[in-house]
């Protein structure tokens, strides 16, 4: 990370020999640290000096690509602690976990589970990310059967958890080609567990009992010329697990290089509603994956929503394009309502509008995304943007009648609008729940 | 490799208050929360449940159900509140708003007075949300509640004045309310302080948006003012206040009884109050004002957990 010209260019073999494309060696060095160029151009470096510069060059936070095919994701690459700072970049992945002592039934009904955890929220599809599979019967054969049965009914990547290498051996024969995680190798298995991981170039966790036993056994892994991994410090309880989160975020910004790497967390507790906050808190404190039991919508959902809601730009709110949105095949006499283009608020009421089975016309003035209220008192939702926009986009052209709605928050703003766009204006209820009654007791009589 | 402890060395810490004549006390650490290892976290986050001084008008039916018998009744209400251990008991003086009931400084102020005496926990009173009649009922009631040493909100930029001079007089805290930008914050708490009332008398609501509704926009302003707080701006080094429920309950995820995709709504509803408070936790905030009692039994059970050590 940031190394400069000058830095790169004490490592280089100084030939000024042209054949990277460049004039001389400093050349090319001013090159490398502006990004322009890469090092295999020249063939000339040493060994020695490739491995200093790489590891110079490497992310503080390595990034680990987790799976194959259509759901695979990535973690890690963070750059802050803070997302005030920057943006966090990698959404924690969600794994729901089964095990191999339940029968092939339950594993499927769960996995059935896992599948349907799709949510529909501001306009994107949000879904969990991983199956973890845990060796709890200790059978390798077992565990391979339940690995199988897992991975035939789901596409999402596995996380194979054993610490047992023999066993671990017979799930990767099973699942090895979909590059599941493997987790994980600890001080005494990692030989074993670092040759199966580097067979199949499978992401592998490395687990410690504290924060030194982990940076050690990084360390030992990396000898053995692995460094596709996720790091667990072994913590289990709430506060450990935030105070060893924090910890491994700020060593791998300081570029202690052994902690420099994405991490998982285990929120696994009998209780799930314990479980969904824990896991919530992982989410928001640094993990790259999180790890919990339950399969239900109502313990999922709010983990699910706070990750979306973390992970989010704070520069940049989500916003929709301020056009002419049709909600179930409206017509001349169908109503036309007003919104801004946050996604939030313009799902809100197209989502209520739906739900009421009422055909409608939506129109967001564009308002850079930010809500109802934000934008009345910012002043970019207005009788003059209102109008502007009801104009540019020739809605009321479309209708065979006069009204527009606009959210009950800004009633204030009847009055002048009436005036600048001559339509009669309909005040709406302030939450867009109430869309419902409104259009029956408004709408429809 | 040893690892090498990375400890901030924070060189300042939040404001230390003590409400009620119980003198319950909330703030004065000196590290991010539950951060342990490289600071002092003295008081634990404090809960509020909320009572409305007349029905509320939007409680879906899972929230009504906990407060049945005692939901016209506000003093009831209060005592139903402690014994579901709350910390303290937030009441909102609804009846006062014009589309309410209207009612006078006066009556607002006996509720209040009433409440105050039947309960033994701290008292937080809130106003009925418009600023112009916060600004005329909550002086009348920190007068009736002299000596009570109760946290009175919200004053806002508009209305700080009136009720920051009756606080001061008659010993109370006040909350100062501004939206979401951590300079407007800044700025309400000095002029408040200037008006003489010190600052470790204000706790400050920075306008919260429930999971899913912009809290990510109070989480970021709240990692901020506490990182100030520590660096040494006293203007910021006040304790939080989040009104959690208020918005929580506002949310479609909590509220809505049948959305078979969304799961059954009783865990998800109180999930969705108690996510926000465990978020907000994890942010900086001090005093959350909550509307389930299982959803603060639940924040509870957390904050029991991330209080533990964490010294490596
Ligand atoms: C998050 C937030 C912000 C974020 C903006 C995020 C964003 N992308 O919009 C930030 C931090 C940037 C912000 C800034 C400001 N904010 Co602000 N903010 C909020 C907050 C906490 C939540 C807003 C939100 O996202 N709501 C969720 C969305 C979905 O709500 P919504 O758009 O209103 O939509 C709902 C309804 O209106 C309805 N609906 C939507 N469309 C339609 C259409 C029809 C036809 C109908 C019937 C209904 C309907 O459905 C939705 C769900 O019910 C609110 C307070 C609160 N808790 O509500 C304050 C709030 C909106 N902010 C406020 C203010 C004053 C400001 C600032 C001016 C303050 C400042 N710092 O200077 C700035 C202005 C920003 C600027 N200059 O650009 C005030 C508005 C004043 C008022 N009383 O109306 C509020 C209400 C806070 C307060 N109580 O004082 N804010
Ligand atoms: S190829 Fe290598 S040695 Fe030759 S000029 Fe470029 S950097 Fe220098």
């Amino acid at each position: 990370m940031g190394l400069t010209g000058l830095e790169i260019f004490k490592q280089l073999p100084k030939k000024n020999c042209k054949e990277c494309g460049q004039p001389t060696c400093l050349a090319f060095a001013m090159q490398l640290a502006a990004g322009k160029a890469s090092l295999d151009a020249c063939p000339y470096v040493s060994d020695a000096a490739r491995e200093a510069l790489d590891s110079a060059s490497a992310p503080p936070v390595a990034l680990v690509k987790i799976g194959a095919g259509e759901k695979a994701f990535e973690i890690g690459n963070e750059t802050v602690m803070f997302r005030h700072d920057k943006r966090f970049e990698h959404p924690t992945g969600i794994a729901i976990q089964v095990n191999d002592n339940m029968s092939a039934d339950e594993v499927k009904a769960k996995v059935d589970k896992i599948n349907k955890l799709v949510f529909d929220r501001v306009g994107q599809v949000h879904e969990v990310n991983m199956v973890a599979v845990a060796n709890d019967s200790g059978d390798a054969a077992k565990f391979a059967d339940t690995v199988k049965l897992v991975q035939d009914n789901t596409a999402y990547p596995l996380l194979l958890i054993s610490g047992d290498a023999a066993a671990m051996e017979k799930a990767l024969d099973v699942a090895g080609a979909n590059k599941p995680v493997v987790y994980a190798a600890d001080a005494g298995n990692y030989e074993a567990m670092t040759a199966l991981a580097k067979k199949y170039e499978a992401p592998l966790v490395v687990k410690g009992s504290d924060l030194n036993s982990l940076a050690e056994t990084v360390e030992k892994v990396v000898a053995l010329g692995y460094k596709n991994l996720i790091l667990d410090s072994g913590a289990r309880e709430l506060s450990k697990v935030i105070a060893d989160q924090t910890q491994i975020r700020r060593q791998a910004l300081k570029l202690f290089r052994p902690l420099g790497y994405p991490t998982i967390a285990f929120a696994n507790n009998d209780d799930p509603i314990m479980e969904s906050l824990y896991a919530s808190t992982y989410v928001a404190k640094y993990a790259g994956i999180v790890v919990v039991n339950s399969a239900e919508p109502e313990h999922i959902l709010p983990v699910i929503t706070l990750r979306l809601n973390i992970y989010t730009d704070p520069q940049k709110p989500i916003a929709v394009e301020s056009k002419v949105y049709e909600i179930l095949n409206p017509g001349p006499d169908s109503p036309v309502l007003v919104t801004t283009n946050f996604s939030l608020s313009y799902f809100c009421i197209a989502g209520d509008t739906e739900a009421a089975r009422v055909p409608a016309y939506i129109i967001p003035v564009d308002t850079d995304g930010i809500s109802v209220l934000t934008a009345w008192a910012a002043g970019k939702f207005s009788p003059e943007s209102i109008a502007d926009t009801l104009k540019k986009l020739g809605i009321m052209e479309k209708v065979n009648h006069n009204k527009i709605i606009i959210p009950g928050g800004v009633a204030v703003l009847s009055g002048q609008t009436a005036e600048l766009t001559g339509c009669q204006v309909l005040v709406g209820p302030r939450e867009s729940a109430g869309i419902n009654s409104f259009f029956k007791q408004q709408w429809n009589q | 490799m040893a690892v090498t402890i990375a400890k901030e060395r924070w060189t300042s810490k939040v404001a230390e208050e003590a409400y009620g004549p119980q003198g319950l006390k909330v703030g004065g650490e000196t590290t991010l929360p539950f951060l342990h290892f490289e600071g002092e976290i003295p008081n634990r986050a404090v809960t509020a449940l909320e009572v409305f001084d007349t029905e509320p008008k939007d409680y879906p039916d899972i929230l009504k159900e906990p407060f049945a018998d005692v939901i016209n009744d506000p003093v009831a209400w209060a005592k139903k509140v402690v014994e579901y251990g709350a910390d303290m008991v937030a009441l909102r003086l609804m009846s006062a708003h014009p589309d309410w009931n209207n009612a006078s400084a006066q009556d607002v102020a006996k509720t209040a007075k009433a409440v105050a005496d039947a309960i033994d926990v701290p008292l937080i009173v809130i106003g009925c949300g418009v600023e112009e009649k916060d600004g005329e009922i909550l002086p009348v009631v920190a007068e009736a509640l002299e000596g009570k040493k109760a946290l009175i909100g919200c004053v806002t930029a508009n209305n700080y004045k009136s009720i920051t001079a009756a606080a001061n007089g008659y010993g109370h805290y006040v909350i100062a309310s501004s939206p979401l930008d951590i300079n407007l914050c800044k700025q309400l708490n000095i002029l408040i302080n200037e008006m003489g009332l010190p600052l470790d008398r204000i706790a400050f609501d920075p306008l919260v948006g429930a999971l899913g509704y912009g809290i990510e926009y109070a989480y970021s302003i709240m990692e901020r003012a506490r990182m100030g707080a520590l660096t040494g701006d006293k203007t910021l080094a006040t304790p939080i206040v989040a009104f959690i429920g208020q918005e929580a309950w506002k949310a479609k995820e909590a509220k809505d009884a049948d959305v078979p995709e969304w799961g059954p709504q009783a865990d998800r509803a109180i999930l969705w109050e108690a996510t926000t408070a465990t978020t907000f936790a994890i942010a900086g905030a001090n005093i959350f004002i909550m509307r389930h009692p299982e959803s603060v039994k639940r924040f509870n059970a957390f904050v029991d957990e991330a209080m533990k050590s964490n010294a490596y």
